[in-house]
């Protein structure tokens, strides 16, 4: 579980690690907080899965990904998990998650897929349906256009920040 | 133009950045370079918007709560209503699909409450209904995401 002083933590160095000689250093100085305790408390946290993962977080759109698609499926719920697992072990899919089917939208299971063109994207979606045997449910694939705003979640006090979509 | 040194660090250390006193110094020291090197490297990455920032990646509803919201704007609406909901800080995504809900936006609070209240005035603000679809599971396993900057 995260303390009071991993909150804090959390709060100053999700806006990102100074780009020094010694940033943890920095970090702590922010949160009155020795180095040791800094590295110590982010070891913890990543070992304990509280941090997903430390590091560079790259921007997709610059680097050429500019194909972006959200895939969603209708799966009866026992078969969820089982195909979500399957479906996030791609290394083209970014992004696998279950959410609630509402009156208008009878999706259940969503995937994110990045890529350098939709002909790639909609290359590696049919190698996924072949390979997860996804081909008998309903599905919807919802590209990007325009981004109006993306960084990453910023958690603020009491409550600090969340993986990026 | 993005040399070895770039490809390197956009590609290798998205998920084991190092946790020591000088982590620039440990990466320059496994790539064989100078940590000098490393951090005009990252500086250069930084400054042409490559990257957002090197930082903790946390699982979603670890530390408050989030949903994923779609709207179905008029496309002559849509920059202006985005523009509204982009100004919201607890929203961090806002995206265009292709899509008869064409507006996808990801609101993130401390509490369900806050939540429900951030979606609520974004509705009233806008005047469309907001669709509403918070996380159940998270099945993502994060193996981490290759790029290919062979072109790049």
């Amino acid at each position: 579980m995260l303390d009071a002083r991993d909150r804090q933590l959390i709060e100053h160095i999700q806006l990102g690690l100074p780009v020094c000689s010694r940033p943890y250093l920095e970090i702590g100085r922010l949160c009155d907080m020795p180095e040791t305790e800094v590295i110590e408390r982010l070891t913890r946290l990543k070992q304990q899965g509280l941090i997903k993962r430390m590091g560079v977080i790259v921007k997709h759109r610059q680097l050429g990904y500019r194909a972006n698609a959200m895939i969603v499926w209708n799966v009866p719920d026992n078969l969820i998990k089982q195909l979500g697992g399957h479906i996030s072990r791609f290394s083209f899919v970014t992004l696998c998650y279950q959410r609630p089917k509402q009156p208008e939208w009878p999706y259940n299971l969503y995937c994110m897929i990045h890529g350098k063109d939709k002909a790639t994207v909609l290359k590696q979606l049919e190698q996924l349906v072949d390979a997860c045997g996804l081909s008998a449910f309903d599905k919807e694939i919802l590209f990007s256009n325009r981004c109006f705003k993306q960084r990453g979640a910023l958690y603020q006090n009491p409550s600090p920040a969340l993986a990026d979509g | 133009m993005l040399t070895t040194l770039h490809k390197q660090l956009l590609n290798d250390y998205q998920h084991d950045f190092p946790l020591s006193a000088r982590p620039y110094r440990d990466i320059a020291d496994q790539l064989g370079v100078t940590e000098a090197e490393v951090l005009s490297a990252f500086t250069e990455l930084c400054d042409n918007n490559f990257i957002s920032r090197i930082g903790p990646v946390i699982p979603p509803n670890h530390i408050g709560v989030s949903a994923l919201v779609a709207m179905s704007v008029p496309e002559q609406q849509l920059q202006a209503v985005a523009d509204k909901i982009s100004a919201h800080p607890e929203v961090n995504h806002n995206y265009e699909r292709e899509h008869r809900f064409n507006l996808w936006f990801v609101v993130i609070a401390s509490d369900a409450e806050h939540l429900r209240a951030v979606i609520d005035s974004i509705e009233q603000e806008t005047s469309y209904p907001a669709m509403r679809l918070p996380m159940l599971d998270d099945f993502f396993i994060d193996l981490g995401f290759k790029l290919d900057l062979n072109n790049a």
